[in-house]
């Protein structure tokens, strides 16, 4: 009941685009039903309007109008949230970078206490970028530096805190409650600062990137996203169910390990990517 | 727990099977349709699934199966073997070089791992009576020395480690000097995350190899890997030839495609599964008591 020359096989060549894509397997189907909608009420043939078709449908997946790009009004505090090693650490160097290029006031706060070395892996990053750092030794309780931190970014009137936390995976309870005690903290500075919360992905994850947003978001209420190592293979698909299931913006993508290496998220280029 | 959802998915397909009597071929159609659909959930990789199927299809499309008393059960076991297969079949024993040394190198993506799993394994090894040297090769990561420091500090072994050298190769040939002056049994290279698709630091890696001519190199990778992990997997294949998989954050609820996927495409075998971030966490794969798990037998 659509358009001529595209049969099945055309179909199941774009079902295996989008699922290698890890946009999973129940917002492929509902890609390709509304791909299949355009074709048929359009009476499209073409191949780059197909293309356009596709592309269309998956924008308006990623354009949702209740998740607009907030900008940041400061003073304001940052909580970085997400599993092991998607890149919280460096994506808070990138952040500390590009805020203070704006000329703003950036302090950061070594709040994971955990991993070993992560609070020197900070600390460099904080002297790369040039801005002052609250920690305390591997092993203290995380949410006293972040309190710590709070504090001595009100009395130095920095406009944007930023801070760390260890790596956790959403299914250890012990470790979100960890989570939640700090993000109470932080929410108790909400008089003073603009509370932010940003989860961040790795592009090269499946479907398992579904569970981490819904457990960090109960316990963080996340304000945004950050999906890094785009600058690898993987095509990070996985934002598409995500956007769709929690409306979430996505703020920044990850390109690389270098400080500069954050961009804007733009859902156009996203989409035209997604189909090289 | 691991494997969960593709568990459930798994189960409920066998029950309506172990519910019929006779089994028809659309009753097996149907289920392999199921089968295949719980895959592509877990984020098994696509083609894998593909030739996965298949395969079932026709072992279960066999003539015995289908004239057989307790047809569900005989499915369930060949879904069972083929899940075994896939995962590498047999279990594989981490193997010590018979005379003098034995040289391990740790390789992956950024993030998966590495240098916790190489704490991980010193205190493996070092239970089996050896002395351990960890290598600390990474020079780009901030802290990337110290954090395997501190590891090796907890773990009790020493880390060889040079602040000075900023090439990753010239590091390695000096640690394997002096893991062989001082008569260590094993040393463990530790080396930077990288993109299987970055031909500069995949091309330090071959110059690593070439120089210290590791009896191991493994490839740690994420459990929570979507469909990338096949290609990361041949990529580093093809590019240093993998002698097996370390597969990381098992501990997690992931569905668990990289597990199903990766030993297949490189036909390499799962050495080990990372089950937490303590440096006790780390347990022998067994394909079969794996398939076994996901099956609920
Ligand atoms: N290619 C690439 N690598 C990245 C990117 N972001 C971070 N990384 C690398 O990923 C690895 C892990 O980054 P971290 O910032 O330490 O990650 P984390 O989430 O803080 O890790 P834990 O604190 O251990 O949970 C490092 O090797 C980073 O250099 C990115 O956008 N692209
Ligand atoms: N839950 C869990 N976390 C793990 C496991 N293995 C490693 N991690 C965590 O994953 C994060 C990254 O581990 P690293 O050992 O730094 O990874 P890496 O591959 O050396 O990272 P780069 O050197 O930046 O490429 C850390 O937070 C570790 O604690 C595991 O089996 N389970
Ligand atoms: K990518
Ligand atoms: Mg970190
Ligand atoms: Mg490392």
């Amino acid at each position: 009941n659509y358009s001529g020359v595209y049969d099945e096989e055309f179909f199941e060549e774009l079902e295996e685009i989008l699922i290698l894509s890890d946009i999973g397997y129940e917002s492929t189907n509902e890609i390709i039903e509304k791909t299949r909608e355009i074709i048929t009420r359009e009476n499209i043939t073409d191949k780059i309007q197909v293309k356009n078709a596709i592309k269309l449908v998956v924008k308006e997946i990623l354009k949702k109008e209740d998740d607009k790009h907030r900008d940041i009004a400061t003073p304001a505090v940052i909580l970085i949230v997400g599993v092991n090693g998607v890149g919280k650490t460096t994506t808070i160097a990138k952040l500390a970078n590009l805020y203070k290029g704006m000329g703003l006031n950036v302090m950061l706060a070594a709040g994971d206490t955990f991993r070993a070395a992560a609070v020197e892996q900070l600390e460099i990053w904080a002297e790369r970028v040039g801005v002052p750092i609250v920690k305390n030794a591997q092993g203290a309780d995380p949410s006293s530096v972040i309190f710590d931190a709070l504090q001595a970014a009100k009395s130095r009137k920095t406009d944007i805190l930023i801070c760390d936390t260890a790596g956790r995976l959403h299914n250890k309870d012990n470790l979100m409650k960890e989570l939640s005690k700090m993000n109470k903290i932080i929410n108790n500075s909400s008089d003073h600062f603009n509370v932010y919360r940003y989860l961040v992905l790795d592009a090269t994850s499946g479907t398992n990137a579904l569970n981490q947003t819904a457990t960090f978001n109960e316990v963080t209420q996340l304000d945004g996203i950050i999906l890094t190592k785009l600058d690898g293979s993987a095509k990070g698909g996985i934002i598409i169910p995500i956007k769709n299931q929690y409306h979430i913006p996505v703020e920044y993508v990850g390109v690389g390990e270098g400080v500069e290496d954050l961009q804007e998220f733009i859902p156009e280029d996203f989409a035209e990517i997604l189909f090289e | 727990m691991v494997f969960e959802g593709l568990s459930s998915k798994l189960q409920d397909t066998f029950k309506k099977l172990k519910g019929k009597g006779k089994l028809t071929e659309k009753d097996i159609k149907e289920a392999t349709r199921e089968i295949k659909l719980a895959l592509l959930e877990a984020d098994v990789n696509f083609k894998v699934v593909k030739s996965f199927v298949k395969n079932i299809n026709e072992r279960a499309l066999g003539a015995d199966v289908l004239k057989s008393l307790t047809p569900g059960q005989q499915v369930i076991k060949i879904v069972n073997d083929e899940l075994t297969s896939l995962m590498g079949g047999q279990p594989v024993k981490l193997t010590y070089s018979p005379k003098g040394m034995t040289v391990l190198m740790l390789v992956g993506l950024q993030g998966a791992g590495k240098t916790t799993t190489a704490g991980k394994l010193a205190a493996y090894i070092k239970k089996e009576s050896k002395k351990v040297l960890l290598a600390a090769c990474d020079v780009y990561r901030p802290a990337a020395i110290k954090q395997l420091q501190v590891i090796g500090k907890q773990v009790d072994a020493e880390v060889f480690a040079d602040t000075e050298e900023k090439n990753p190769v010239v590091i390695a040939e000096k640690a394997l000097k002096y893991a062989k002056e001082h008569f260590y049994d094993v040393v463990i290279f530790d080396t930077a995350g990288r993109l299987h698709i970055d031909e500069a630091l995949m091309d330090e890696l071959v110059q690593i190899k070439k120089s210290v001519t590791p009896d191991h190199i493994i490839l740690n990778i994420d459990s929570m890997t979507g469909q990338e992990a096949v290609n990361v997997a041949e990529t580093f294949n093809e590019k240093i030839s993998l002698s097996g998989v370390i597969l990381t954050k098992l501990d997690g609820d992931t569905r668990g495609g990289a597990a199903l996927s990766v030993a297949s495409v490189t036909g390499k075998p799962i050495l080990f599964a990372g089950m937490g971030e303590k440096l006790t966490d780390l347990e022998i794969f067994y394909p079969d008591r794996m398939a076994s798990r996901i099956l609920g037998m």
